[in-house]
């Protein structure tokens, strides 16, 4: 009897390699994913009653060959009876293979990171990106994505296929992308991984057990990816930043759901191998050179990190960061976070000056962080009558429930001790 | 994003509709449906019954009391609603515009439970 966990495990790892095989001997993206989708669910299927077969992966190349042959001889007899012409596809590409032999398959290492690069095409809507990254190269199922990112089965079925359609049309080789453009195409792709990882983090509560856990495939895919890319300084940088902030993840919310602020996180429950991991990470990334922005995020990370209580926190370090981080990548929600640092190490009033400064920026007019750390700031300068009004603002602008749930708690806190 | 747009209507301008302009709006909102069915970023769409046959519910005494008809005396009625998730508010404006040519249109974002420690 193959454990559920293990059997998954198994066939997410052997899914990419598959797929960069299938696609490598008859040269269609599109089918060939079909295809290997069959074969893993034909694998969950048959694996747990018949067992896992000696040559795991040979057995998938081989099931998804044949499904691919079927629809490839199948659209060849349609265009036949269509055109009455023949010979369009190689013979080869019609012959059902034999079954794999072990150590038969060729397998490249690197057709995982040339997937990776695919699905993440700067062509696609992030949307679809996340989508056909987690399906080709995660070896998740549609309707296990769909789950995850609570839409219906069908939506994420067409947002799949619409990927698919998307890196035909945008021409896409299988191949790494030119020199000249791997640089940018490697930061769609620590984005893609990243918002694959927020978009698990964030999340707090759904059922559990039929939610896949994105933050832990999204770690599973930047390890794997660092793995193959150990040079490139800012895939550690963000590999750490996950490791370091789902360290948290114990503590950051309560049985009922809510969120507790990471001053009041029981830290005792942060798991230490992966902070332990995770700076180890970022300290050597940032002995590479020049910074990159999830490096600096992943070092902030780790101040807070390896502070043994919330009043330890080297607070000067965290604020120089953000300034570095400021600089490296300017961005309105970076300078809020550095009004909260600079609020901790020059007082409230400063915070409370430099958030004034982003006033108006139409980027964070709908944005609920603004008045929240104003709300804040202005509770720790003893403005409460101000205070209040501003965290019932925030609350109605968040669309979170537990953040509003949090913002009005703060609020009403504030109201019963103003009297 | 998720979203719901919220379609008011006034019934009596869809009665005194031409047929075929009728057939035109329904025919324009098939289409927006459609494309967005085709890009993943329905998540359902809804009609809703005639206004006459809303029951209003409200306690009063402490008791529930239920009324025929809607609560509001708005001409413009909830007709139906979609339920959509698409990159950014502007689509959601961008998909719901053509349809505003008899209608009122809300839209409005979906609560949900994620967050960040704060």
């Amino acid at each position: 009897m193959v454990r559920e966990a293990a059997l998954e495990g198994l066939l997410r790892e052997h899914a990419p390699q598959v797929l960069g095989a299938l696609i490598r001997r008859f040269g269609t993206f599109e089918t060939a994913e079909d295809a290997v989708q069959e074969a893993l669910l034909a694998a969950t299927i048959q694996w747990p009653v018949e067992g896992v077969p000696d040559n795991p992966r040979g057995w998938l190349l081989t099931v998804a060959s044949r499904r691919l042959t079927d629809q490839l001889r199948s659209e060849v007899a349609r265009h036949r009876r269509e055109t009455a012409s023949a010979a369009l596809l190689p013979a080869e590409a019609l012959v059902v293979p034999a079954p794999a032999e072990p150590g038969d398959e060729a397998v490249d290492p690197d057709d995982t990171l040339v997937l990776l690069f695919m699905c993440c095409h700067p062509a696609l809507s992030p949307a679809s990106q996340l989508a056909l990254t987690l399906r080709a190269v995660g070896g998740l199922t549609t309707e296990q994505i769909a789950r995850a990112f609570l839409v219906p089965e069908a939506t994420m079925y067409q947002r799949i296929s619409r990927a698919k359609q998307g890196i035909r049309a945008a021409g896409a080789r299988f191949e790494l992308p030119p020199a000249g453009e791997r640089a940018e195409r490697l930061q769609v792709v620590l984005q893609v991984l990243y918002l694959i990882f927020n978009e698990g983090y964030t999340a707090t509560s759904g059922d559990a057990l039929h939610r896949p856990d994105l933050t832990t495939e999204a770690i599973r895919l930047a390890r794997d990816l660092h793995g193959r890319l150990p040079d490139e300084p800012e895939v550690g940088g963000l590999l750490a930043l996950m490791l370091l902030t789902d360290a948290r993840r114990p503590a950051r919310t309560l049985p009922d759901g809510s969120l507790v602020p990471l001053d009041q996180q029981d830290r005792g429950r942060w798991n230490q191998a992966m902070i332990a991991e995770g700076t180890a990470l970022v300290d050597a990334a940032l002995e590479r050179g020049p910074a990159g922005p999830y490096q600096v995020q992943a070092a902030i990370a780790a101040v807070h990190d390896e502070a043994p209580r919330a009043e330890d926190t080297d607070w000067p370090q965290v604020l120089a960061l953000y300034e570095l981080l400021e600089a490296l990548a300017p961005n309105p929600m970076v300078t809020v976070n550095r009004a909260v640092a600079l609020a901790e190490v020059r007082g409230p009033e400063a915070g409370l000056a430099l958030l004034e400064t982003l006033d108006g920026d139409p980027r964070l007019a709908d944005n609920h962080r603004v008045p929240a750390v104003r709300a804040h700031l202005l509770e720790r300068a003893g403005r409460k009558p101000a205070a209040i009004e501003v965290y019932r603002l925030a609350a109605r602008m968040t669309s979170s429930v537990p953040e509003r749930r949090y913002l009005m708690a703060r609020a009403d806190r504030l109201a019963s001790t103003t009297h | 994003m998720k979203y719901v747009v919220l379609i008011y209507s006034n019934p009596r301008t869809w009665e005194t509709l031409p047929a075929a302009e009728r057939e035109r709006v329904l025919g324009l909102h098939d289409k927006i449906l459609g494309e967005m069915r085709e890009r993943g970023e329905l998540l359902r769409v809804d009609g809703l019954t005639d206004p006459t046959t809303t029951r209003t519910i409200r306690t009063r005494d402490g008791m529930p009391v239920v009324t025929d008809g809607p609560f509001g005396e708005a001409k413009e009625q909830l007709a139906g609603l979609w339920a959509i998730d698409v990159d950014s508010l502007e689509r959601a404006i961008e998909l719901a515009s053509p349809i505003t040519e008899y209608d009122v249109v809300e839209i409005r974002g979906l609560m949900d439970l994620s967050g960040y420690e704060m």
